[in-house]
């Protein structure tokens, strides 16, 4: 088995597909159901969904591409603590560099960098994927589902801005003068602001997608 | 390598391997640590000192352009050069004090010591229009950590001429809306003084504060703590610079 893997070319059909299936029928968050959490909280504005999509991506893919080359030595019994130390060591990491080189960009995620840590897909992925799978496939797996979470964060998040703020990007969409404050008769949802607002747009998001997908459904 | 060799032919579920996994693991990660907090350190430091230059050139409306500057630190540091005429430190009776550095003090310590130890420090800037104003940093208590800003008020030491808030950790799109500029354009032209010269601060009104009121604000709809931590930060830190202030107005009516 790992003579074959060895001959694989780096993005061969297989890898590929470690790539694209977390981001439909393999997705983390619509059909795995990991990191719904994360998915409430950063969820309110554009931006810091965005961002955090993408620090969840490099944390996922470099912890997966450590624990992969690690596997083999990791005792078993202390396994999940050996991943966690590695993950927390690669946000803080992160969270440093970003509060050294791009200050602006650290203030806004804030808390939520440190929250990568207790982001469910990443261990998820290290335990069900990274401990049996080479390091390469491991690394795009990881990249695969950091992509996959953040469409779905990307998704909520446009539409709770929309109709929450009634801006996107921090950038005004809906004008000023239908609102009814200055006359008009359109008020923002503030339903939208609160977090339960995101879980109905993912159970929204996992029903578009089953009913396009019937293989999803579970019998 | 005859040790590495050993410890890689060891049983993997003993307990011995694994307590030296872990001793080793840890001892890696936290020389990795170490090292990568110390040297990024200096660029840190330097981070947080060209953003507290911002907050507070922000509060007389200077601090634009720095974001697209080439060099971030040296367009702060000349601007703020050019704008800050002078830092004082005062103390509870108003009284200033010699040998203390403005800038370097920290609230949070201060806010900690007995009312009449307290620092008060101040900034007073000089505009391109020779007006002179005083820029009073605040800080309090949000919903999940710490909130702070900086105040800048007219020479009459009343009116305020502009406000920037800023936040550690509060909620996105509820309390975080004190760091927008809408919410701090609310402040510019309110006073913090009644008409017979009664402290009376800023009110932070949830609802919607009166058009006419020159002492209130409107709240951030959904961030109720962070709007009433907000109000009492304002009142308590500007209400140790009375003193202060009572003496720059006896001053300026006698000349």
């Amino acid at each position: 088995m790992s003579n074959s893997m060895q001959k694989d070319p780096w993005f061969s059909a297989k890898n590929l597909k470690l790539l694209t299936e977390p981001i439909d029928s393999k997705n983390p968050v619509t059909v795995l159901v990991l990191g719904i959490c994360s998915a409430l909280a950063v969820t309110v504005k554009l931006k810091p969904a965005l961002v955090m999509a993408l620090s969840v991506t490099v944390v996922t893919a470099f912890s997966n591409l450590i624990i992969s080359l690690m596997r083999n030595s990791i005792p078993n019994r202390i396994r999940i603590i050996v991943q966690l130390v590695v993950i927390a060591t690669l946000v803080i990491l992160v969270d440093e560099m970003l509060k050294a080189y791009i200050p602006d960009v650290s203030k806004q995620l804030s808390v939520f960098v440190g929250l990568i840590i207790t982001n469910c897909i990443i261990m998820g992925r290290l335990e069900a994927f990274a401990l049996a799978n080479k390091p390469w496939p491991s690394f795009l797996d990881g990249i695969g589902n950091g992509i996959g979470y953040g469409l779905i964060l990307v998704t909520v998040a446009f539409f709770r801005e929309l109709l929450g703020s009634g801006s996107i990007w921090g950038y005004r969409i809906i004008p000023e003068s239908i609102y009814v404050k200055n006359g008009g008769f359109y008020e923002n949802n503030g339903m939208m602001i609160l977090p339960p607002m995101a879980l109905i747009l993912v159970g929204v998001i996992i029903w578009i997608q089953r009913s396009r997908n019937k293989s999803l459904i579970e019998k | 390598m005859g040790i590495l060799d050993n410890f890689k032919k060891m049983d993997r579920n003993s307990s011995l391997y694994t307590f030296l996994y872990a001793s080793g693991m840890v001892i890696l990660v936290a020389a990795l640590l170490a090292t990568a907090a110390t040297s990024l350190k200096p660029a840190q430091q330097k981070n947080k000192e060209t953003e507290k230059r911002i907050d507070i050139l922000k509060s007389v409306g200077k601090s634009d352009g720095a974001d697209k500057a080439p060099n971030r630190h040296q367009f702060v540091d000349d601007a703020f050069n050019k704008y800050v005429a002078e830092m004082f430190v005062v103390n509870s009776k108003g009284d200033k004090i010699e040998g203390v550095d403005a800038f370097d003090i920290d609230l949070k310590a201060e806010q900690a010591k007995p009312v009449e130890q307290r620092y008060y420090p101040i900034y007073k800037a000089k505009l391109d229009n020779q007006s002179i104003k005083y820029i009073i940093p605040v800080r309090g208590r949000g919903l999940w950590g710490p909130i702070w800003g900086y105040i800048a008020l007219n020479d009459d030491l009343s009116t305020i001429f502009g406000a920037t808030f800023d936040h550690k950790g509060e909620t996105p799109g509820l309390g975080a809306e004190i760091n927008t500029v809408e919410f701090q354009q609310q402040f510019t032209g309110k006073s913090i003084f009644d008409n017979s010269n009664r402290f009376v601060s800023i009110s932070v009104v949830k609802g919607g504060a009166d058009k006419g009121n020159p002492h209130a604000v409107d709240a951030i709809s959904g961030g109720t703590i962070t709007s009433v931590g907000l109000e009492t930060m304002v009142r308590d830190c500007l209400s140790g610079y009375q003193a202060f202030f009572n003496k720059q107005k006896n001053a300026g009516n006698e000349q």
